[in-house]
């Protein structure tokens, strides 16, 4: 069965066609263009599909595209501010959190929500929230500093403001 | 594949009774989705709860809780007057996948997918939780104790769907905890898990205790020889090793590459100890 989706994409409405048996993550990414949104395992193991929705860290590969109707969905592409990137995208350049880069929009979205809940999280405390995230390269130390760092950067700027 | 999102309680009965061939229902769907990936299961119809109002709310009932059947896990540990009254309950529920699969999965999915090891079973078990169930002939409760029948198996009959499950009002002086065992330290299926909930009487003596093991049998179970081993007592040392007796006497485990029924076993019982202890403390309890 055919179905048509209306949604919201990084604050942008979107509509799709899609068989109802079909995921969040093919729709994102086949029907809506947002290649950002990775698939790893496609089971809910590696979380590189990762994305928000109604606010919520999930896996798309866990969700139909049909469950997204009148829902509002986050991926990495809605990240960045235009071209200035956001302060965790900028910390994961500047300490080499990435090699192959399949898995990082994944730990973005998943770090962007840990420190929207926890801004100042321990190091035990990322490596818990980022438990459900696989990355086969870094050995995830420079990813944990990485979000360190953003954390240091983004909590300096909301001090100011 | 037909999806439907109904949104009433009504509805949703309705389309389980009008759904042709084989129909699957959607909360969290991190079991589901699976399973459709891996191709063990091809519905033609999946009815989706979670448009349902009252099946996505945390509601006081009854002086207990009301958990609706498509609220997420995460929700659960955001709440802070249920994590209150029932940390066991709620750190079971945070123990399941990642925070990604959390922010999807569902206590009410847990106990419906019936696997033996589910993490939240045997706290709603300790905490003598009852399933609120809703079909074609009404509604129905049942003690989430009595709810699985086997592995992949559980007491509701064709049409029928868990609307919520209630935990009980608790009285002042009480505590739960839920303990497992996993080789590692995230994202892992409990080996053997043990939960407690007690309440104390005067001086710290516990008056009322439920036990339950998961992992160890073909369903979780309520172990009362265990919860018997408690009461009476301030957790002494003669009623703790009492206690790891029942414990260890209700195992029948299997015995694979996770764990030999030897291992599960002792750990059972060194798990249900710890997790007394920690109950105890919780209700208030000077060890």
């Amino acid at each position: 069965m055919s179905m048509l989706v209306s949604t919201t994409v990084n604050g942008d409405s979107m509509e799709f066609v899609c068989d109802a048996s079909e995921t969040l993550l093919d729709s994102l990414r086949d029907r809506m263009g947002m290649t950002g949104v990775k698939e790893g395992c496609g089971t809910g193991d590696c979380g590189a599909c990762s994305i928000m929705l109604d606010g919520a860290l999930v896996c798309s590969c866990l969700v139909l595209g049909a469950e997204a109707e009148g829902r509002e969905i986050e991926t990495v592409e809605g990240m960045s501010d235009g071209s200035k990137l956001h302060p965790l995208q900028q910390k994961f350049l500047e300490h080499a959190a990435l090699q192959c880069g399949i898995c990082t929009p994944g730990f973005l979205i998943a770090a962007k929500a840990l420190l929207e809940k926890n801004p100042d999280p321990t190091e035990t405390e990322i490596r818990y929230a980022l438990a459900g995230n696989l990355c086969r390269c870094t050995g995830y130390d420079k990813i944990v500093r990485a979000v360190q760092d953003a954390a240091k950067v983004m909590n300096k700027k909301g001090k100011k403001a | 594949m037909q999806y439907i999102a109904p949104e009433k309680i009504s509805d949703a009965v309705e389309a389980l009774s009008q759904a042709k061939g084989s129909v699957h229902l959607l909360a969290g769907g991190s079991d589901l989705l699976v399973r459709m990936k891996g191709g063990f299961i091809e519905p033609d119809v999946v009815v989706d709860v979670k448009r349902i109002k009252s099946m996505g709310k945390i509601k006081k009932a009854g002086g207990g809780f009301s958990v609706g059947g498509a609220v997420s896990c995460a929700e659960m540990g955001d709440n802070d007057a249920l994590k209150k009254a029932w940390p066991g309950v709620v750190e079971a529920a945070q123990l399941i996948g990642s925070d990604q699969i959390q922010g999807r999965c569902t206590v009410v999915g847990n106990m419906c997918n019936a696997s033996p090891a589910a993490d939240s079973v045997p706290a709603l078990i300790a905490a003598d939780a009852q399933a609120v169930i809703q079909g074609p002939k009404g509604e129905r409760r049942i003690s989430v104790a009595k709810f699985a029948k086997g592995p992949g198996q559980t007491s509701l009959k064709a049409k029928e769907l868990v609307e919520a499950v209630e935990l009980p009002k608790r009285p002042a002086k009480s505590g739960d905890a839920y303990l497992r065992f996993i080789p590692r330290t995230e994202m892992d299926i409990a080996v053997v898990s043990a939960a407690v909930s007690l309440t104390l009487g005067a001086k710290g003596v516990v008056r009322e205790a439920r036990v339950a093991l998961g992992a160890v049998a073909p369903t979780a179970k309520l172990v009362p020889a265990a919860a018997k081993a408690l009461i009476g007592s301030k957790l002494d040392d003669a009623a703790l090793e009492k206690l790891a007796a029942a414990c260890a006497a209700a195992c029948a485990p299997i015995d694979d590459k996770r764990g030999t029924i030897k291992f599960r076993t002792r750990v059972a019982s060194v798990l249900g100890r710890r997790a007394a202890l920690i109950a105890y403390e919780r209700a208030g309890g000077k060890l």
